[in-house]
């Protein structure tokens, strides 16, 4: 009882102060500084129309090789924290009638609907990241539907290795003709979609990042599922 | 006064700290440390937010004047899913505490260690 008291004294204490602290931020007024100048020059420097994800793609392009390395890590480390020499599902009762004519049903639109998500990321809200989260979803669905259903493990390792080093390349690639990593060589040299912005073939290599980062997104989530609902099995 | 949207960030945060101080259960500990995350999501969008503005997404006629900040939005759109991918790292230890120790009540773990 003592403990929740305090417990609760001291979150007030904190609350008071985030809010003491955010009253010097005013909500709702313009106070962009670098965010303006991105705004301005999306268009003709990038070539999309998504002002967020150019940033995170073209603009913070290595931050979000960062990013995918960090969910690489994570997802390495699910499979070694929960690595067993023999693993089998143990689920018991199938899913029901609802669930398992529903999965058949929607498994091919729900990894559509995550395709289109991340091949338009230049153009509608969203992008790679929950493209690729959307992808895991319908394979979820099929986890939970079927009880002996795996991912096909060898096609998923390879297309995660695969994709992982194709953002490397693409960033060498810039690298090698213009002089730093990550360059937007489809956009700025070659000026690809110049007369179609605001369609899908445009916006440079955000598309082609986009779709490497929905692909390893997908894989790793859906490692991380299979990982995590199976379970040892005795000899 | 306090705008609505920094009101329920604020509320979002403390209300994941009151579950990860007090509670025993490790499962809740990590829904608590979910919830803290949404509400530093939620934050960092609305001090993105420009009162009258749109998304920054420059299609049919809408201006860079018209837009809000998109940096921001663009933080919050990879934390998003490297939360997903650390909640789960954090879900599979307590797997394996549970496997070790049979129970997810901090305290009991902390006693069977010595």
């Amino acid at each position: 009882m003592l403990k929740r008291a305090l417990a609760i004294i001291s979150l007030l204490i904190i609350g008071y102060w985030l809010a003491q602290g955010l009253a010097g931020v005013p909500f709702g007024e313009d106070k962009m500084l670098v965010g303006q100048y991105y705004l301005d020059h999306v268009k003709e420097q990038t070539g999309a129309v998504n002002a967020v994800t150019a940033v995170v793609v073209n603009y913070r392009g290595f931050d979000t090789l960062g990013e995918v390395t960090v969910l690489f890590i994570a997802s390495t480390g699910v499979g070694a924290l929960l690595w067993r020499k023999k693993k089998k599902r143990t689920a018991k009762t199938e899913g029901s009638i609802v669930l398992t004519t529903g999965t058949t049903l929607l498994f091919p639109f729900v990894v559509l609907f995550g395709a289109y998500i991340f091949i338009h990321g230049h153009l509608t809200p969203g992008g790679g990241f929950p493209g690729g989260a959307t992808i895991a979803t319908a394979f979820l669905l099929l986890y939970m539907a079927f009880v002996q259903y795996e991912i096909p493990h060898r096609a998923f390792e390879k297309t995660e290795g695969a994709v992982g080093v194709a953002y490397v390349l693409v960033g060498l690639i810039g690298l090698v003709i213009g002089g730093y990593f990550l360059y937007d060589w489809i956009w700025q040299d070659w000026g690809f979609g110049a007369d179609n912005i605001g369609r899908l073939l445009s916006g440079g290599f955000i598309p082609i990042i986009y779709t490497i980062i929905g692909l390893k997104v997908g894989t790793e989530l859906s490692g991380i599922i299979d990982n995590m609902l199976k379970e040892e099995v005795s000899e | 006064m306090i705008s609505v949207y920094y009101f329920g960030a604020i509320s979002l945060i403390l209300i994941g700290l009151y579950a990860i101080l007090v509670k025993k259960n490790l499962l809740k500990i990590l829904i608590g440390l979910s919830i803290m995350e949404t509400g530093v999501n939620l934050l960092l969008v609305s001090v993105g937010y420009v009162a009258g503005k749109s998304a920054p997404i420059l299609s049919e006629g809408i201006r860079p004047s018209q837009a809000v900040d998109p940096i921001p939005q663009a933080l919050v759109l990879t934390a998003i899913v490297i939360g997903v991918a650390t909640t789960a790292m954090a879900l599979s230890v307590a797997i394996i505490l549970h496997e070790k120790y049979g129970t997810l009540n901090i305290e009991e773990i902390r006693r069977l260690r010595g």
